[in-house]
């Protein structure tokens, strides 16, 4: 029970605790109630602002939003992963001539934000006489982007499985590509599981910025809903129920890939890597060293308990 | 077991929710009701035109291969181009227009796919070919022109100022010094007011439905664009809305092409100028019940 | 180039514009989330109920869509009139909510790292609280923190481009403007995008730097 922070609670501390867990509830009330008080002074609460709503045409135009989004990231997250083993293949050679264009390639790709390369390909590639339509724009970005990340994530799990797996396919007589193929990245990709599929939540999230190069997905389907005065301009609704949506989606991927990830570990060790939970969107350059180490420093599903 | 049965639960809930929407099938009473028979009056203002050969335009031998037009228009500007969120369906002097055209090109209404296209993007779509001609409020200027061609105009219009019924404080373009100004990102309207003019503050968004929006909840204090398109949302609500003012600039519509097909160009500024009459029919529909006066401009050559 | 030399202000608009959403989103951020950290490492268990579920909304949550609800949802609920700093503040408070996530997770990660008997040893020897956090805990903690805490705000740097469709002045939205004068857009953009690889490149740069210096030794 007792942690970093605080010891085991005694009486003194039990009292105290309680009073500060009403207080806190309180001030979240407090906020809750103050939320919903403007909601219902400006009469989101109202019929006539979900009206629309309750038109089956609206729901269906909701669904093929939806559509557009989950097809834009389905794409995406194939092209990605595939993207990701050939990024990492190449970056893992021991040529260098080899090594070092592909660090640069993966660098780079890593450092442009996903928007600014979304405008490069629908806004841009047109002055050169290239047209693109904002599907591609979005899938090929998206691609670009997360399959960078997934290639450190990959070329981590690697480095982070005990040398003698290497040597050992070597000793068999496997040359580099099967001890690649059949030793290295099916481990690594079981011990980076957790972090693939966070990876994998995080393209579904930016599907949505094809919404501001005006790719027809739920957001953008939210925005032409909700500025219709005809239908009671239900802008506040639109925004509650499309979020609801993407939540929805995002913790059904999550529970999938979480699924999937269980039926296929055969063997119940799965590395020496971070847990779960990742603190941030991508693999930091501290938890690639702790993964190269093999150390078990970043864990913070372990500890306290709390 | 118990996952299943909360998924089952869900399931079942959303299925009924679902069935409950189907109370509500039609849609809510469209804007400038003239339209809503819009099939039977603008039938019988043309034929679909047949044996119909224009000779060294790629844009016409496109439509031709594809058996159908494609057409940009805008989805939000009642009585110029309007679709109605529920039924899709299409409404407006521009669409009207659009129709027009594929007429005399020989595709009956069953043939054109009407594509909504914000104003910023409006030379790509046309530069990549994704529609063949564009008609939307669009303005011929000529920057624009470096990349595409137009015909027309087809109508003349001016900036104008659209401000709450109860404001007095606007009344033209001098007036708007600590002022919140909403246009569309990309339109004429908005570089003149900033070159020219100088607001308080602008504020850009994708559509003119949203600074509507805000305009009526006090966001912003006028928007500035064409008065063709202010006097369309004047029509929908006169009660909230007026058009401040007169307009200060001059605004000529015309049909957007794709660069270098005159072909197609001198086929529809022949049909503008010859169909008087057609023009005319569609002016008092849509255009007239919302308060403006005009009269067809002459094409340019 | 001519395209940025022919419109440098434009260009200084943009790159000031995406410093003052870095820094202020940065700062909201890690007030936020050294306070939602703080609950979900509390003893009290609604306070840790209430910052998982704020930290797990928001994680499945778009930052786009944050930006939505903040940019078009807010300002009919509050009466809020567009004046020129409104979309700006919007749009740090919805960098600052959507990257406070982050931060929270790093901290609570970092403070988890210290061994529970260092914390229980400074008690023993009867430090208070105040003590026990800024002698013992928090130097422990800090070298963990700081580097995936640099990982947090390069992602927020990247993240400021969102808000270039919600009518803030940014780098992101110097395309807009450029094409609006007839510049060549993949110009524009390029440039655009080398500015980015640049600031990141120097805050990695930073971030290995300091991550060296402060190596903890295992």
């Amino acid at each position: 029970m007792s942690s970093v922070l605080y010891d085991v609670p005694g009486p003194k501390a039990i009292a105290r605790n309680r009073i500060l867990g009403v207080v806190t509830v309180v001030v979240a009330l407090a906020i809750l109630g103050f939320f919903v008080w403007r909601l219902a002074a400006t009469g989101q609460f109202t019929a006539e602002k979900w009206s629309a709503f309750t038109y089956t045409n609206v729901w269906i135009q909701i669904g093929e939003a939806a559509l557009s989004t989950l097809s834009a990231f389905i794409v995406a997250a194939i092209g990605a992963l595939a993207l990701g083993f050939l990024l990492a293949i190449g970056r893992l050679s021991e040529h260098a001539w080899v090594r070092r264009p592909f660090t640069a390639v993966i660098e780079v790709l890593r450092a442009v934000p996903v928007l600014v390369f979304m405008f490069l390909l629908y806004y841009g590639l047109p002055a050169i006489g290239v047209r693109m339509e904002t599907y591609w724009a979005v899938v090929i970005a998206l691609i670009a982007y997360n399959g960078s990340v997934l290639a450190e994530v990959f070329r981590a799990g690697v480095e982070s499985l005990p040398l003698g797996q290497k040597e050992a396919g070597y000793a068999i007589g496997l040359r580099k590509s099967g001890v690649m193929r059949l030793i290295l990245l099916p481990q690594a990709v079981r011990a980076m599981m957790p972090v693939i599929i966070a990876q994998l939540v995080v393209t579904l999230k930016d599907t949505a910025l094809g919404y501001i190069i005006t790719y027809e997905e739920l957001l953008f389907y939210a925005r032409y809903i909700g500025s219709q005065a005809a239908l009671g301009s239900p802008i506040v609704p639109a925004t509650i129920v499309v979020a609801a949506i993407y939540i929805g989606l995002c913790l059904l991927l999550s529970l999938v890939a979480t699924t999937v990830e269980k039926r296929l570990r055969r063997s119940p060790r799965g590395g020496v890597v971070a847990g779960a939970n990742q603190p941030t969107q991508e693999v930091t350059d501290t938890e690639l060293i702790v993964a190269q180490r093999g150390l078990g420093k970043f864990n913070p599903g372990a500890g306290g308990g709390v | 077991m118990r996952m299943t049965r909360t998924i089952a639960g869900l399931g079942l809930a959303a299925v009924a929710a679902l069935a409950l929407t189907a109370c509500n099938s039609g849609s809510p009473t469209s804007p400038g009701s003239g339209d809503a028979d819009g099939g039977e009056t603008t039938e019988a203002l043309w034929e679909v035109a047949s044996d119909v050969s224009l000779e060294g335009s790629p844009t016409y031998d496109r439509m031709v291969e594809q058996d159908g037009v494609v057409v940009g228009v805008k989805n939000d500007q009642p009585g110029l181009g309007y679709e109605d969120a529920v039924t899709g369906e299409r409404t407006g002097f521009d669409v009207d227009i659009a129709r027009w055209i594929a007429a005399s090109l020989g595709f009956d209404e069953d043939q054109i796919t009407f594509q909504t296209i914000p104003s910023a993007n409006r030379e790509q779509a046309i530069v990549n070919g994704d529609i063949d001609y564009y008609v939307g409020t669009y303005s011929i200027t000529d920057s624009r022109k470096q990349q595409i061609d137009f015909a027309g105009p087809y109508f003349i219009t001016g900036q104008g100022l659209l401000v709450a019924a109860d404001d007095d404080s606007i009344n033209g373009p001098d007036d708007l010094a600590g002022k919140v100004v909403c246009s569309v990102t990309g339109s004429t309207p908005l570089q003149r007011i900033r070159d020219e003019y100088s607001p308080g503050d602008t504020v850009e968004n994708d559509t003119y439905s949203q600074c509507v929006e805000q305009l009526k909840q006090g966001q912003v204090d006028a928007i500035t664009t064409d008065e063709a398109i202010l006097a369309g949302y004047v029509a929908l609500e006169p009660d909230a809305l007026k058009i401040a003012g007169e307009p200060f600039s001059e605004e000529r519509y015309g049909v957007g092409l794709p660069k270098g097909d005159t072909a197609l160009k001198d086929h529809i500024n022949a049909l503008f100028t010859d169909g008087g009459d057609v023009w005319t029919a569609l002016f008092e529909e849509h255009l007239a019940p919302a308060g403006i006066s005009g009269e067809q401009p002459a094409v340019d050559e | 180039m001519g395209v940025i030399s022919n419109n440098l202000d434009v260009w200084w608009d943009g790159l000031l514009g995406t410093l003052i959403l870095f820094v202020a989103g940065g700062l909201v951020a890690l007030v936020l989330g050294t306070i939602v950290g703080a609950m979900r490492v509390s003893p009290i268990p609604i306070a840790r109920a209430m910052g998982t579920l704020y930290v797990n909304t928001i994680r499945n949550t778009p930052l786009t869509l944050v930006f939505f609800a903040f940019a078009f949802a807010l300002p009919p609920l509050f009466g809020l009139r567009l004046t020129a700093p409104v979309p700006l503040l919007l749009a740090i408070c919805a960098l600052g909510i959507y990257t406070a996530t982050y931060v929270a997770e790093t901290i609570r990660s970092g403070i988890n790292t210290v061994p529970v008997g260092q914390a229980e040893a400074a008690r023993a020897l009867g430090l208070t609280f105040g003590q026990v956090m800024t002698l013992v805990v928090m130097p422990q903690a800090f070298r963990s923190v700081i580097p995936p805490l640099m990982s947090v705000l390069i992602a927020l740097l990247k993240n400021t481009t969102v808000a270039a469709g919600f009518s803030v002045v940014n780098l992101g939205s110097v395309r807009a403007y450029l094409s609006e004068r007839g510049e060549n857009q993949l110009f524009v953009i390029l440039w655009v995008a080398v500015v980015f690889v640049a600031l990141v490149l120097l805050l990695s740069w930073l971030q290995r730097s300091l991550e060296n210096r402060w190596r903890v030794a295992r």
